[in-house]
C-alpha cells in the first residue's frame, strides 16, 4: 500500500511531538493535584499558570481571562448556557448565525425548548459570510447574547467578527465567537476582534483532545456550567486536566512561533489543490469564500455524485477526507451550512472537505487530485450504466 | 489480485464469518453495515436499543470484526431507500389485510439493489452476504441457479427467490456449503464474541415484535375497530383493527366459544375479521403474484415440485399447475393450513429454487376477486 494521506485536519490533528514531550511528565512523576498544599501540587499549579500565560498570549488576552474546559463543545455550552441563565431576567433572545457548529445550534435549541428562549439565526450570503448589518437588524432590547463563529468548520469562510462585535457590543449585548477552527491557524486577537467570549480547542492545532478554553473578558458576567470545587477561580469546577492544559499551552506557543510561515505554506498548497480540482474534475464547484477562507480549507461539491461515496473511494485509496463536519457524517440531511449558502439541489449531496496540515506536501495534493479525478470519472460512468 | 467485494456485515455471526472466508480466499473485502431504519429521533436519555439489526450494538460488533480482519468498514444509512421500498410496502400490505414479508423485499430492493449500486460505486464486483444458500452457474444454459444451503435447518434460499440473473451474477454466498455449527465454531476459533450471539428472529425495524404498534404509530387510521364474523357472516365480536390480526391467529380474539376459533380471512375493504374452526384454515391451492423465476423464465407446467408457504414452514409436495411471467398456481398434495396472502410461496425442485411469488389467494374462487399487487 502506498503512503496514506491525511487531509482531514479540520476534524483533528496529530499531537506535535514537542507537545507530547511537554505533557509526558505530568502523567507520571508530576502527577499532583494542583489544589493540594504540597510540592507535588505546586509543580502542577506552576505548569497550569505557565499554560494559561501561553494561551492568553496567543489570543492577546490576560491570563485571568482564560478558563480551561474539556474542549470546544464545553466552551460553547458554557458561553451560551452560562450567559443565557445569567441574563434570563433581562431578556430571552439569542442571536446566532445560520452556519454555526452543532455545539452552538443544538445548545441554542435546548435553551429554546427547555428554557423558553427565542433563538434567531441570521442568514449568510452565498459565500457563507454573515453581514454585520443583518446581525444589527436582529438586535432587540431583550437580546442577551450573540454568537457568530470566527471561521466555518465546513466551508472555511472567515467571518468579519470585529465588525459584528462592534454592532453587538454597542448595544451592550454579550458577544461570543466559536473560534475553534481559527485559533492556531490565523491570527486571533480578542481585543482587535472586540469579543467578550471566545471558544478554542487544542486538538485542532496539534494539541491533545479533551482540552480547550473559553476566553471570558474581564467584567463579563455569566454563570458557571460545572459546579463543585474552586478550580479555575470557581468558574469551572473539576480537578484540572494538567497534562492536557500543558499540551494546550505548548500548542499555543508553537502556533504563535510558526503561524506566519505555516499559514503561507498552507495557503499555497490550498490554492494548488483548488486549481488542480477545478482543472481536472468535471462539474465541480468551490464552496466558501474565494479569499476570506482558512488557509487549509478546500470545500467542493461535485454535481450528481454522492459525497459519501467519493469519501469512501478516497479512503480505499488511502486518502482521508471528510464530507463535511466530522460530527454529522452519516446524516441523511444535507448539511445546514450548504443549505444556508444556497447550494443547488443537484450539488448539495456531493460535498467533499479537504483540509490540509503541516505534514502535507505538493505530492500529496497532486496525488489527491489524480485519485479524485479517477474516482469521479468512474462514478459518473457507473451512474450512467 | 482477486476482485473487490462488498461484504454486508450485520454484526451477526453469519455475515462476520462470510466476510472472513472471503478475506481468506484472497478477495479485497470491504465491510459495510447499513442502517435500514433509523427510528425517529427519540429522547437521547432513553436507554439505547441493543440487538436487532439497526442498533448501536450491531454496528459496533461488525466494526470490531472488520478491525480484526484488517478490512475497511463503513456504516451506510440506507433508511431513505428502506423507507420507500420496504416500510411503505409493509404498511400498505397490512392496510390491505395481508401479512407481508419485509425481509424478502429488503433483499430485493436494498441488499441486492441499493447496496449493489453502492458496491459498484466503490469498485466492487460483488455483494456478499451471510445467507445459507448456494449460487451455481449452469454452463448448459448460461445462467445462474439458486440452490438451498446445505444446512437444511438454516437454509435461507427462501428469502432470495426474488433475485434476478443480473443480481445473482454479482452476489456471493460464502456460507452456502457451511453448517451453522461450523460457522459458530469458526467464529469461536477466531475468538470473536459474536460466535455465541443468538440468531435474529424478528423483523429488524420493529421493537419487541410489536408490528401492530409500529403501524398504529405511523398510520393511526389503520387501527379502526370493526366486526368479527363467523363463517356464516354473523357478527360475533369486535376487533381492534385488522392490522392486529394474521391468518391462523388464535389468541387475542376475545370470543368465548366451545371450539377454538382462528382467523380465517381478513377483509380490509369491509374492515371485517372472519373466524372459523381449525379445518376452515385449510387450502388445497395457492395463487401468487407477482412472481420471479430464477432462470428468468417460467417453468413448463404441470410440474411436480415442493413448496414453502412461509419462511418457517416445512417444504411440502405440490404440483405447479400454472406458471407465467406474472403469476403462479400450486395445488398442494395435502391441504395446507393458514396459507396467508402477502407471504411468499417459494417453489423448489429438489435443492433448486425455481422461483416464487407473493401469495394473493388461497382458494380458486378468491383469485378473481383479489387484484394483483
Amino acid at each position: 500500500m502506498t503512503q496514506r494521506i491525511y487531509l482531514d485536519h479540520a476534524a483533528t490533528t496529530p499531537v506535535d511531538p514537542e507537545v507530547m514531550e511537554a505533557m509526558r511528565p505530568y502523567f507520571t512523576e508530576k502527577f499532583g493535584n494542583a489544589s493540594s498544599p504540597h510540592a507535588f501540587s505546586r509543580e502542577a499549579r506552576a505548569a497550569i499558570d505557565e499554560a494559561r500565560q501561553q494561551v492568553a498570549q496567543l489570543i492577546g488576552a490576560q491570563p485571568d481571562e482564560i478558563v480551561f474546559t474539556s474542549g470546544g463543545t464545553e466552551s460553547d455550552n458554557f458561553a451560551l448556557i452560562g450567559t443565557a441563565f445569567r441574563w434570563r431576567d433581562k431578556g430571552k433572545r439569542i442571536v446566532i448565525s445560520a452556519i454555526e457548529h452543532h455545539a452552538i445550534t443544538h445548545t441554542a435549541k435546548f435553551l429554546q425548548r427547555e428554557m423558553g428562549f427565542e433563538v434567531v439565526a441570521v442568514p449568510v450570503d452565498k459565500h457563507g459570510v454573515v453581514s454585520p448589518e443583518d446581525v444589527a437588524k436582529q438586535l432587540t432590547d431583550d437580546t442577551v447574547l450573540v454568537s457568530v463563529m470566527m471561521a466555518n468548520n465546513e466551508i472555511g469562510t472567515i467571518e468579519p467578527i470585529a465588525d459584528i462585535a462592534r454592532v453587538v457590543r454597542a448595544r451592550g449585548i454579550v458577544f461570543h465567537t466559536d473560534a475553534v477552527q481559527a485559533v492556531g491557524q490565523v491570527p486571533v486577537n480578542v481585543n482587535a476582534l472586540g469579543v467578550d467570549l471566545l471558544t478554542l480547542t487544542a486538538h485542532k492545532f496539534y494539541g491533545p483532545k479533551g482540552i480547550g478554553a473559553l476566553f471570558i473578558r474581564r467584567g463579563t458576567r455569566m454563570f458557571s456550567l460545572l459546579h463543585g470545587g474552586e478550580q479555575e477561580r470557581g468558574r469551572r469546577a473539576g480537578t484540572e486536566n494538567v497534562p492536557g492544559i500543558v499540551g494546550l499551552g505548548k500548542a499555543c506557543a508553537i502556533a504563535q512561533r510558526d503561524m506566519a510561515a505555516s499559514s503561507a505554506r498552507l495557503t499555497a498548497l490550498r490554492d494548488r489543490l483548488i486549481r488542480g480540482i477545478m482543472e481536472r474534475i468535471p462539474d465541480v464547484r468551490l464552496n466558501g469564500h474565494p479569499t476570506e477562507r482558512l488557509p487549509n480549507n478546500v470545500h467542493i461539491c461535485v454535481k450528481g455524485v454522492a459525497g459519501e461515496v467519493m469519501q469512501m473511494n478516497l479512503d480505499l485509496a488511502g486518502i482521508a477526507v471528510s464530507i463535511g463536519s466530522a460530527c454529522t457524517s452519516g446524516a441523511l440531511e444535507p448539511s445546514h451550512v450548504l443549505q444556508a449558502i444556497g447550494v443547488p439541489r443537484e450539488w448539495v449531496r456531493g460535498p467533499l472537505r479537504l483540509t490540509l496540515g503541516r505534514d502535507n506536501t505538493e505530492e500529496d495534493v497532486d496525488r489527491t487530485v489524480e485519485e479524485l479525478a479517477r474516482i469521479v470519472t468512474r462514478l459518473q460512468q457507473v451512474r450512467r450504466s | 489480485m482477486k476482485s473487490r467485494v462488498l461484504a454486508a456485515m450485520s454484526g451477526g455471526v453469519d455475515s462476520s464469518v462470510a466476510a472472513a472466508l472471503l478475506v481468506r480466499e484472497g478477495y479485497e473485502v470491504i465491510g459495510v453495515t447499513y442502517k435500514p431504519y433509523v427510528p425517529p429521533q427519540a429522547d437521547p436519555f432513553a436507554p439505547p436499543r441493543f440487538g436487532g439489526c439497526c442498533t448501536v450494538g450491531e454496528v459496533e460488533d461488525a466494526r470490531r470484526v472488520a478491525m480484526r480482519l484488517g478490512i475497511p468498514h463503513y456504516v451506510l444509512n440506507m433508511s431513505a431507500d428502506f423507507e420507500e421500498t420496504v416500510i411503505a410496502d409493509f404498511i400498505r400490505e397490512y392496510a390491505r389485510g395481508r401479512t407481508p414479508n419485509p425481509c424478502v423485499r429488503c433483499n430485493q430492493f436494498i441488499k441486492f439493489a441499493a447496496l449493489r449500486q453502492k458496491a459498484a460505486e466503490l469498485g466492487c464486483d460483488y455483494v456478499a452476504t451471510g445467507h445459507y444458500a448456494r449460487r451455481v452457474f449452469d454452463e448448459s444454459i448460461g445462467k445462474y441457479r439458486l440452490l438451498r444451503g446445505v444446512d437444511d435447518s438454516k437454509d435461507q434460499s427462501y428469502v432470495l427467490y426474488v433475485l434476478t440473473q443480473e443480481q445473482l451474477a454479482h452476489s456471493l454466498f460464502p456460507l452456502g456449503t457451511w453448517r451453522k455449527e461450523e460457522t459458530r465454531q469458526f467464529a469461536a476459533e477466531m475468538g470473536w464474541a459474536v460466535a455465541h450471539k443468538p440468531d435474529s428472529q424478528e423483523i429488524c425495524f420493529i421493537e419487541d415484535n410489536d408490528y401492530a404498534k409500529f403501524i398504529r404509530e405511523r398510520e393511526p387510521a389503520l387501527a379502526q375497530p370493526g366486526d368479527i364474523v363467523d363463517s356464516a357472516g354473523r357478527v360475533i365480536g369486535k376487533h381492534a383493527g385488522i392490522i392486529h390480526y394474521t391468518i391462523g391467529q388464535r389468541r387475542g380474539l376475545g370470543i368465548a366459544s366451545p371450539a377454538p376459533l382462528y382467523v380465517t380471512r381478513i377483509d380490509a375493504a369491509r374492515n371485517v375479521i372472519q373466524v372459523g374452526r381449525r379445518e376452515e384454515l385449510l387450502s388445497s391451492v395457492c395463487h401468487a403474484s407477482p412472481v420471479n423465476w430464477i432462470v428468468g423464465e417460467p417453468p413448463a407446467t404441470p410440474r411436480a415440485v415442493t413448496c414453502k408457504i412461509r419462511y418457517q414452514a416445512r417444504r411440502v409436495n405440490a404440483t405447479l399447475t400454472h406458471a407465467t411471467e406474472e403469476a403462479l398456481r400450486l395445488t398442494f398434495a395435502e391441504p395446507q393450513s393458514a396459507v396467508t396472502p402477502g407471504q411468499s410461496v417459494v417453489v423448489y425442485d429438489g435443492d433448486e429454487v425455481l422461483g416464487g411469488g407473493t401469495i394473493c389467494a388461497c382458494h380458486d374462487e378468491w383469485s378473481e376477486a383479489v387484484p394483483a399487487a
